[in-house]
C-alpha cells in the first residue's frame, strides 16, 4: 500500500558518503585499556556515582542513579575494578571536564545478572521507571530520556508512533546496518512501544537511498507475523534533514509540532530505531544501555560500523578503520550537525552515533565570509521555514530579543543554511553563540531574582524581629511603670506594706540567683565538665575576636 | 487671519485637553521606574554601589542621585541595560566602587570554621547554614558572591572562588568574523 | 582555526552568483551590438573599469580586503546595469561618474557589499538624468552603428542632431501629451520610425535576450520566480486595464513589457538581493510595486523611462515589506495559535 506522504520546505541534498561504511558488516572492538564513562549523558540531571574507586563492578551494573525523573542511569560497559571517579575531559566542544566512573576491564565481560522484565504486567509509571534505570536515551543523538517519551497526551488520544530510521546526515549508517542485520530486535522495539503507547499505526520511516535496510525490515515485519502488526515500512524521499524528528512527522503524517510542545499533544510520538531497539533489549532480556552502534568514517582506510561500549576511548575505536595520516580532527556526529572533539581521546557516549576522522582536504577551511547579500538562499533551504538570514543579523548585533522574536529557539542547527550561503558565513555558528548567551541570561535572571526574593524575605524577617523586640521592650516598660505606680500608691497608703514588700522583692531577688545557676553539673563527669570550661573559654575568646576589627586581624 | 489663530488656538487647547486627560487616565500606579531598575541590577546585595542593596540604588538612580556607573557586579553590561532603559549615554564602571570580578561564590573552609554565626548574619541573601558552634557551609547555589560576609569572619576561613564554567554552563564564543583570506595554511 | 559544523558546504560563492548574472546579460548585449553598434561594448568597458577601480580604491581605504572583494563580481554587475541603462552615445564622463557615484556613494559609504539600502545602479541612474537630462535622452536610431561617428560622440565634440531620436517611450508620451490629446497611440506608432512591432524597433530583440538570460538565471536558481513574475505581471496588467478602457490614449501591454528597460528591470534590477525584499509574499509586494509606480511614471512622468525611480521608490518600503511579510515559522502556521 501506498502511503501519501508529505513535504517539509527546504532542505539539502549534500553527497552522502554513505556506501564506504556499509560493505562490512558491524564488527566488535576489542576491550580498551580502560573505560572512562561520563554519569552525565543524556538531557537532565546529572546521575549520581554510585561506586567508589577500588570496587568490583560487573557488566551491566549500575554505577549512576538517574538524579530526578529527567535524567536517565548510567552503566558499567564491562566488568572490572573501578580506578577512579574523577573529572576527566568530555566527548563536548567545549573541552572541559565532567565526572567519570574509570573502569579498568578485567577482561571476563561477566554480567550482573539480568532478567527479561514482565513489562506487560507492569503499570506504565514502573515501566518507566525501568527504562529510566536502564538508561536508555534518544540514540539519534539527542539523547534526551526514552521514559519521558513513553507517555500520551491528556488532551489528545495516541494515534501515530513513528520509528525513524532515515538517518538522514552524510557519512552516517549505523541505523542503516542496524535495520540490515538486527531488523527483528527493532522491530520488537517498535511493537513495544506501539503497545506501550497504544499506537494504531507505526510507521518506520527510512530514507529511499536504503534499499537493503527497506527490504531487510520487510522481510522481518512478513516474519514476524501478528508481533508486527500495524507496523509498515515507509521508504521517504531523500533530502537532508528528512531524519529530524519534526521533519519526519512532517514526511510521514503531514503534521507539524512547533517548538517548545510535546508531539503526543499531536497525537504521535518518534523515536529513533536504534532507540527502539535498546527498549526492546532492556525490556525483553533486562539488558541496560551500555554500547551502540557506531559509525567511524572520514578520512579513514576502512570506514566500518563497530558496536561500542560507551567510556571507550575514540582514540581506539578509530584505530581498526586506520586513520589516514593527514587526518586533523575527530568529529562526533555527521559532518552537518557534528562537534569537533577536543582530543581523540575522549570517550564514545550514548550520543555518539558517528565518528568522523576530518582532514583539511575532507572538510576543507570553508572560504573567508563575505556579508550576507541577502539572496535569500538560506531561507530557501531552512526546514523550519526561519529566515536565517534575519536570526544572523540580530544574533550577530547581539540583539538577542529581536532573534527570539525571530524565532531563534525553532532554529534545529540543522545547518542547511550555512551548508548553501555563498558569503560562507558560518550562520549557525551565530546561532548556537546567541542561544547559549540567551540561556545563560536567563539563568542570570532567574539567579538574581532568586536573590532578589530572599534578600527581600530578610529585611522583612529582621523588620520582623525588630518589631517583636520592640514591642517585648515596650511590653515589660509598661509592666514596671504599672508596678511603680501600684507600689506608689501602696506606699502613699501605707508605710509598714512597703517594706515587707521591699522584702518580698529582695527574696524573689535571691530565689532568681539560686535558679539561674547551671544545672545539672553536679552530675556530669569530670571530662565533661571540662568540655564545657572549653566552651566557655572559647565562646569568650570568639567574642573577643569578633569584636576586634577586621584590619586588626592577623 | 482672526479665524486661522482662532482655529489653531483651539486645536491646541483640544490637543492640550486631550493630553492631560490621558495623563490622567492611563497614570501608572506605584514607582515602575524603580522596578525596572532594579530588575536590570544583578541582585548581588553587595552594597558596592554605595546603597545598602540593590533596591535602594535602584531607587537613587530614578530619584537621578546616583550614577549608573557604581555597581561593579553588573558590570559593563549592566551598564549598557541601565542607560537602554534610561535612555542614556553608556559611561565606563567608577572606579571608586570597585571593579568587575569574575562571577565567584564564598566558600566556607570547613575545617578552621569555629561555628561562630556571625556570616550568617552578614549574608544579605541567607545562603550561609549552620547553628552556633557547628560547622558553617555556604550553599553555592544560592551565594551571589557579595563578599560581606569575608570580613565579620574572626578566623578569616571564607574565600572566594570564582565558579568555574561547566559543561552545562559553557558557552559558544561569539564568532570571529574572518575576512581575511588565511594566510601561512599552505605548509 | 576552529570552524564548526556543517563541515559540508556547497559550492557556492558570491563571485559565482554574480559571474553567472553578468554572462545572463550577454545574449541581450549581443543584440545591443547588433541593432545599435558597438559603442555598448565601450561603455561597459568604461564602466567596468571604473567601478573596478573605484571599489578597489575605496576598498582599501576602508582597510578591507581588496582582492576578495572586488573579485566578487558585485561591481561588475553594477558597472554593466548603468552601461545598459543609459544611452549608449552619453560622454564617457557620465558613465564614469555615474558608475563611481554608484560605487562609492550608494554601496560603499552605505557599507558595501551586502549593505546599500539603495539599488547602486538605479541611484545613479536617477541621480543622472536628474542632473543632465538632456544627455540621458539621447538615444541612437536603431540601425545607427557607424563605430567611428560614436565613438567620436563619446570622446569627443557632440554633433547629435540626426543621430539620436527620442526613445519610443518618450516619443510616444510627447506625442500624446504635446498635441493635446489629439493623437492616438495607433497613430503615433505608425508615424514614428522607432517602434517596430512590440516595442521599440530593435528595443523589443534586445528585450527579447534578457529575457532569454532571465529564464537562464531561474533554471540557474538565481533568481527565483516571484520578483520577474510580479513585476510584469502588475505592469501588464494596470497597462492592459487602461488600455482596454481607453486604447486611443494608453498603450498595450506588450508595448509596455518590451519596451524601455522593463525586462532588463524584471530579471536583473528588480531581483538585486542586496536591496530588495526578502520573503516570497515581500518579493511578490515589492516587484509588483515596481511594476505599477514603473507604468504610472512612463505615462505620466516625465522621464523616458520609470523604472529607476520605481525602484528607488520600493527600497525604501523594503524593511516594512520585509518586517510584515515574515513567513510562518514550522509548526506556527495558521489556527495553531502560539
Ligand atoms: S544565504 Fe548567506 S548571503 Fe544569502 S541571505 Fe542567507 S546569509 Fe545572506
Ligand atoms: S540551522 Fe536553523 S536557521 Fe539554519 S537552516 Fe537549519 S533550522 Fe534553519
Ligand atoms: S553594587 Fe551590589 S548592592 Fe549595589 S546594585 Fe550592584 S549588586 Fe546591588
Amino acid at each position: 500500500m501506498l502511503r501519501a506522504l508529505f513535504k517539509f520546505n527546504g532542505g539539502v541534498k549534500p553527497q552522502t558518503h554513505k556506501l564506504d561504511s556499509v560493505r562490512e558488516s558491524i564488527g566488535q572492538i576489542p576491550l580498551p585499556a580502560e573505560l572512562v564513562i561520563p554519569l552525565h549523558q543524556s538531557i537532565g540531571g546529572t546521575p549520581r556515582p554510585l561506586v567508589k574507586a577500588g570496587e568490583k563492578v560487573f557488566k551491566g551494573q549500575m554505577i549512576g542513579a538517574a538524579d530526578g525523573n529527567v535524567s536517565a542511569a548510567v552503566h558499567a560497559s564491562t566488568s572490572g575494578t573501578v580506578k577512579a571517579v574523577e573529572m576527566r575531559t568530555m566527548a563536548h566542544s567545549s573541552g572541559l571536564g565532567t565526572l567519570c566512573v574509570v573502569i579498568e576491564p578485567d577482561g571476563e565481560e561477566a554480567w550482573i545478572e539480568t532478567r527479561p522484565v514482565a513489562w506487560r504486567s507492569l503499570p506504565a509509571g514502573e515501566v518507566r521507571d525501568i527504562l529510566r534505570d536502564a538508561g536508555i536515551v534518544g540514540l539519534g543523538g539527542a539523547v534526551f530520556p526514552s521514559h519521558l517519551k513513553v507517555q500520551g497526551s491528556r488532551s489528545t488520544k495516541f494515534k501515530t508512533l513513528i520509528i525513524n530510521g532515515a538517518e538522514c546526515e552524510p557519512f552516517i549508517t549505523c541505523d542503516d546496518m542496524q535495520m540490515r542485520e538486527r531488523p527483528a530486535g527493532v522491530l520488537r522495539g517498535a511493537a513495544i512501544l506501539r503497545d506501550l503507547l497504544q499506537a494504531e499505526e507505526v510507521l518506520i520511516g527510512i530514507e529511499d537511498n536504503k534499499p537493503e535496510a527497506i527490504a531487510s525490515m520487510r522481510a522481518a515485519v512478513a516474519n514476524l507475523g501478528d508481533t508486527a502488526r500495524d507496523i509498515q515500512i515507509v521508504p521517504i524521499p531523500t533530502r537532508y534533514p528528512a531524519g529530524g524528528a519534526k521533519q519526519l512527522i512532517r514526511v510521514l503524517t503531514g503534521i507539524e509540532v512547533p517548538h517548545g510542545r510535546r508531539s503526543t499533544d499531536y497525537g504521535v510520538q518518534c523515536f529513533n530505531s536504534g532507540t527502539a531497539y535498546a527498549i526492546h533489549e532492556a525490556l525483553e532480556f533486562g539488558r541496560p544501555l551500555i554500547s551502540r552502534i557506531v559509525t567511524v568514517a572520514g578520512n579513514v582506510e576502512a570506514p566500518r560500523n563497530y558496536e561500542i561500549l560507551f567510556g571507550t576511548p575514540m582514540r581506539h575505536a578509530i584505530a581498526p578503520t586506520r586513520a589516514k595520516p593527514d587526518s586533523d580532527r575527530v568529529i562526533m556526529g555527521g559532518p552537518m550537525m557534528g562537534f569537533a572533539m577536543p582530543n581523540p581521546d575522549v570517550p564514545v557516549i550514548k550520543a555518539t552515533n558517528c565518528i568522523l576522522v576530518g582532514s583539511p582536504a575532507l572538510f576543507p577551511p570553508p572560504e573567508p565570509e563575505m556579508p550576507c547579500i541577502r539572496c535569500g538562499e538560506c531561507a530557501k533551504a531552512c526546514p523550519a521555514d526561519l529566515q536565517p538570514f534575519e536570526l544572523y543579523w540580530f544574533s550577530r548585533a547581539k540583539q538577542f530579543g529581536k532573534a527570539q522574536e525571530y524565532a531563534l529557539f525553532d532554529c534545529i542547527e540543522c545547518g542547511c543554511c550555512a551548508y548553501v550561503c555563498p558569503s560562507h558565513i558560518p550562520l549557525v555558528d551565530y546561532y548556537r553563540f546567541a542561544k547559549s548567551e540567551i540561556w545563560d541570561r536567563e539563568r542570570e535572571k532567574a539567579a538574581a531574582d532568586a536573590a532578589r526574593e530572599r534578600y527581600e524575605f530578610r529585611l522583612a524577617r529582621e523588620e520582623r524581629e525588630k518589631q517583636e523586640k520592640a514591642a517585648k521592650l515596650a511590653a515589660k516598660a509598661a509592666e514596671t511603670r504599672a508596678k511603680l505606680a501600684a507600689e506608689a500608691a501602696a506606699t502613699a497608703a501605707e508605710d509598714d506594706p512597703k517594706k515587707a514588700l521591699i522584702a518580698a522583692a529582695l527574696a524573689r531577688a535571691q530565689a532568681q540567683k539560686a535558679e539561674i545557676q547551671p544545672d545539672n553539673i553536679e552530675q556530669l563527669t569530670p571530662a565533661q565538665q571540662a568540655e564545657v570550661a572549653e566552651i566557655e573559654a572559647r565562646r569568650a575568646q570568639i567574642r573577643e575576636i569578633a569584636h576586634t576589627p577586621p584590619e586588626n586581624k592577623p | 487671519m482672526i479665524s486661522a489663530i482662532l482655529v489653531m488656538a483651539l486645536g491646541a487647547i483640544v490637543l492640550g485637553a486631550a493630553l492631560g486627560y490621558a495623563s490622567i487616565r492611563f497614570k501608572v500606579e506605584g514607582d515602575p521606574l524603580v522596578e525596572k531598575i532594579d530588575a536590570v541590577l544583578p541582585q548581588t546585595q553587595c552594597g558596592q554601589c554605595g546603597f545598602p542593596g540593590c533596591k535602594p540604588y535602584a531607587t537613587a538612580i530614578a530619584k537621578g542621585e546616583a550614577d549608573i556607573n557604581q555597581c561593579p557586579p553588573g558590570g559593563e553590561e549592566g551598564i549598557r541595560k541601565l542607560a537602554e532603559l534610561l535612555g542614556r549615554e553608556v559611561k565606563p564602571l567608577s572606579e571608586e566602587h570597585g571593579v568587575e570580578k569574575p562571577k565567584s561564590a564564598a566558600v566556607i573552609d570547613e575545617n578552621l570554621c569555629i561555628g561562630c554565626t556571625l556570616c550568617i548574619q552578614a549574608c544579605p541573601v541567607d545562603a550561609i547554614v549552620g547553628a552556633a558552634k557547628q560547622m558553617h557551609t555556604v550553599v553555592e547555589r544560592l551565594c551571589t558572591g557579595c563578599e560581606l560576609c569575608l570580613p565579620p569572619c574572626p578566623v578569616n576561613c571564607i574565600a572566594m572562588v570564582p565558579i568555574a564554567e561547566s559543561v552545562d554552563t559553557w558557552k559558544w564564543r561569539y564568532p570571529v568574523f574572518r575576512m581575511m583570506p588565511k594566510e601561512g595554511k599552505a605548509a | 582555526m576552529a570552524h564548526n559544523s556543517p563541515y559540508l558546504l556547497k559550492p557556492a560563492s558570491v563571485r559565482s552568483v554574480m559571474l553567472r548574472v553578468a554572462a545572463a546579460l550577454l545574449p541581450g548585449i549581443a543584440a545591443y551590438v547588433y541593432f545599435f553598434g558597438a559603442a555598448i561594448l565601450v561603455q561597459l568597458a568604461l564602466a567596468s573599469a571604473t567601478a573596478l577601480a573605484g571599489e578597489a580604491a575605496i576598498l582599501a581605504l576602508r582597510r578591507k580586503p581588496v582582492w576578495l572583494f572586488v573579485s566578487d563580481g558585485s561591481a561588475l554587475v553594477t558597472a554593466w546595469l548603468i552601461a545598459l541603462t543609459f544611452p549608449p552615445v552619453v560622454p564617457w564622463w557620465l558613465t564614469v561618474t555615474a558608475t563611481l557615484f554608484a560605487i562609492v556613494v550608494v554601496k560603499q559609504l552605505y557599507g558595501g557589499l551586502g549593505q546599500n539600502p539603495f539599488n547602486p545602479a538605479m541611484a545613479a541612474f536617477a541621480l543622472m538624468i536628474v542632473a543632465y537630462p538632456l544627455l540621458m535622452s539621447q538615444w541612437p536610431a536603431a540601425g545607427f552603428a557607424d563605430f567611428h561617428t560614436q565613438l567620436g560622440l563619446i570622446f569627443g565634440e557632440r554633433a547629435l542632431d540626426g543621430i539620436t531620436m527620442a526613445t519610443p517611450l518618450d516619443a510616444l508620451r510627447t506625442a500624446l501629451h504635446s498635441e493635446e490629446n489629439r493623437a492616438t497611440v495607433a497613430a503615433v506608432i505608425a508615424q514614428g520610425a522607432s517602434f517596430g512591432t512590440l516595442g521599440g524597433k530593435g528595443w523589443e530583440w534586445i528585450a527579447a535576450g534578457y529575457l532569454l538570460g532571465g529564464l537562464w538565471l531561474l533554471q540557474q536558481r538565481i533568481v527565483t520566480w516571484h520578483m520577474p513574475l510580479a513585476f510584469l505581471a502588475a505592469l501588464g496588467l494596470i497597462a492592459g486595464v487602461f488600455h482596454l478602457i481607453n486604447g486611443d490614449q494608453f498603450a498595450t501591454p506588450l508595448f509596455h513589457v518590451f519596451s524601455g528597460g522593463a525586462l532588463l528591470g524584471a530579471f536583473f534590477i528588480v531581483t538585486d538581493p542586496v536591496s530588495g525584499a526578502t520573503t516570497p509574499r515581500g518579493k511578490l509586494i515589492f516587484a509588483a510595486g515596481i511594476g505599477l509606480l514603473t507604468w504610472v511614471i512612463r505615462t505620466w512622468g516625465a522621464y523616458p523611462d520609470g523604472i529607476a525611480f520605481a525602484v528607488l521608490l520600493m527600497n525604501i518600503a523594503v524593511p516594512l515589506i520585509d518586517m510584515h511579510t515574515q513567513p510562518p515559522v514550522f509548526g506556527h502556521k495558521k489556527g495553531d495559535g502560539a
